[in-house]
């Protein structure tokens, strides 16, 4: 694809802009706030919603193989569309729908560099009211669960010297002196972090603007805490989705092999009765 | 509707309830939008929406600050000797 930014899984709000219309390309909105898609968004963009949308609303899981399929169905998308992800958060959501695309098989997903909030503090275009695509039949393929981290693999990780683990929540969670980011509610009973897992907080892989830093810087941030190529490597978080924009950075801007994300994370880790937790 | 755009875009750090924050506002047509994040870790706390840029940061700096008041620092117990 011509005109993505050097990283064949990021493409810019320029090429956006130029190129968000094309007949191969689908862009599509997902956000933490799940009301900003409805202030206005890029142009043809649909809105997923992670709350309903991107998940098991019965079961705490990942999307259904077949919600998932009715969902880029209803959003016109087929095996070979091209899809661009943004969102609010630095991409937060965004990376999260990345990361079950890519355990469903899609081959061409990429993320807007810089999210929603890039687009708005360039004062590029904005539509409101919801496109209606022509709707598709979708096949996904079987999941690819070597993307995701399950309990009993993360316990196994203790005692694995070539598994790392990878904590993204922020210094006072890493620690225990909060149990939930400042204003949201505590969802966990323990705080504090897997034993052994270093902290690299997941905003550091981002620029002010929201971009991705470049490869060098975090290849050295990265690096620096012993989180390296050549490690199995599990990120973790609250509940998975800041987790997934580091295993975004990881595999996909980095080009790490064996990287998943423990999408359980710390809500469930902090409240297993007999886990083991370190703090500080 | 098409042909809108984000206008009046600003980004500024502030501090509530003992928390820094980081507060992003923005028009849309007639509508003015702010939204608040805790900045560490980046998570969205608060939103407001108004016909005034001062409306809109009212009503999510005051969300805002209700849900901050609300986050307890844990202390962990001293082990008795």
């Amino acid at each position: 694809m011509a005109g993505s930014s050097g990283e064949d899984v990021l493409v810019t709000t320029e090429w956006v802009a130029k190129h968000g219309g094309d007949a191969d390309v689908r862009v599509v909105e997902v956000d933490v706030d799940t009301a900003a898609y409805g202030q206005g968004h890029v142009p043809g963009a649909v809105g997923w919603n992670w709350t309903t949308e991107l998940c098991d609303t019965v079961v705490r899981d990942i999307a259904p193989k077949e919600k998932l399929e009715a969902l880029l169905g209803r959003a016109g998308i087929a095996p070979d569309t091209t899809i661009v992800l943004y969102g609010d958060n630095n991409n937060w959501f965004a990376a999260w729908a990345f990361w079950q695309l890519k355990i469903y098989g899609h081959a061409d997903v990429r993320i807007m560099d810089g999210g929603r909030k890039k687009w708005l503090a360039e004062g590029r275009e904005l539509e409101t009211g919801t496109p209606s695509p022509t709707v598709t039949t979708y096949e996904a393929k079987a999941p690819d669960m070597a993307l995701r981290a399950f309990l009993p693999e993360v316990q196994k990780a203790l005692v694995d010297a070539r598994t790392v683990l990878v904590d993204v929540r922020s210094p006072q969670e890493f620690t225990g002196e909060i149990l939930a980011p400042p204003g949201l509610p505590e969802t966990c009973q323990r705080g504090g972090h897997i034993p052994g897992a270093k902290s690299i907080p997941w905003a550091r892989a981002c620029n002010e603007d929201g971009t991705f830093r470049s490869r060098e810087e975090l290849t050295a941030l990265y690096g620096g805490a012993g989180v390296t190529p050549d490690r199995d490597v599990i990120a973790y978080c609250r509940i998975g989705e800041r987790s997934s924009h580091t295993w975004f950075v990881l595999k996909y801007l980095l080009g790490f092999e064996r990287v998943r994300n423990y999408d359980g994370s710390w809500t469930e880790w902090g409240n297993l009765v007999g886990a083991p937790v370190e703090k500080p | 509707m098409t042909g809108l755009r984000s206008e009046e875009f600003s980004e500024r750090r502030l501090e509530v309830a003992g928390w820094p924050i980081n507060v992003v506002t923005y028009r849309v047509g007639e509508r003015y939008y702010c939204t608040v994040d805790n900045v560490s870790p980046g998570a969205r706390v608060a939103r407001g929406e108004g016909a005034s840029k001062e409306e809109a940061e009212e009503v999510a700096l005051e969300k805002a600050t209700r849900y901050l008041s609300q986050t307890r620092r844990v202390v962990t117990e001293e082990p008795v000797e």
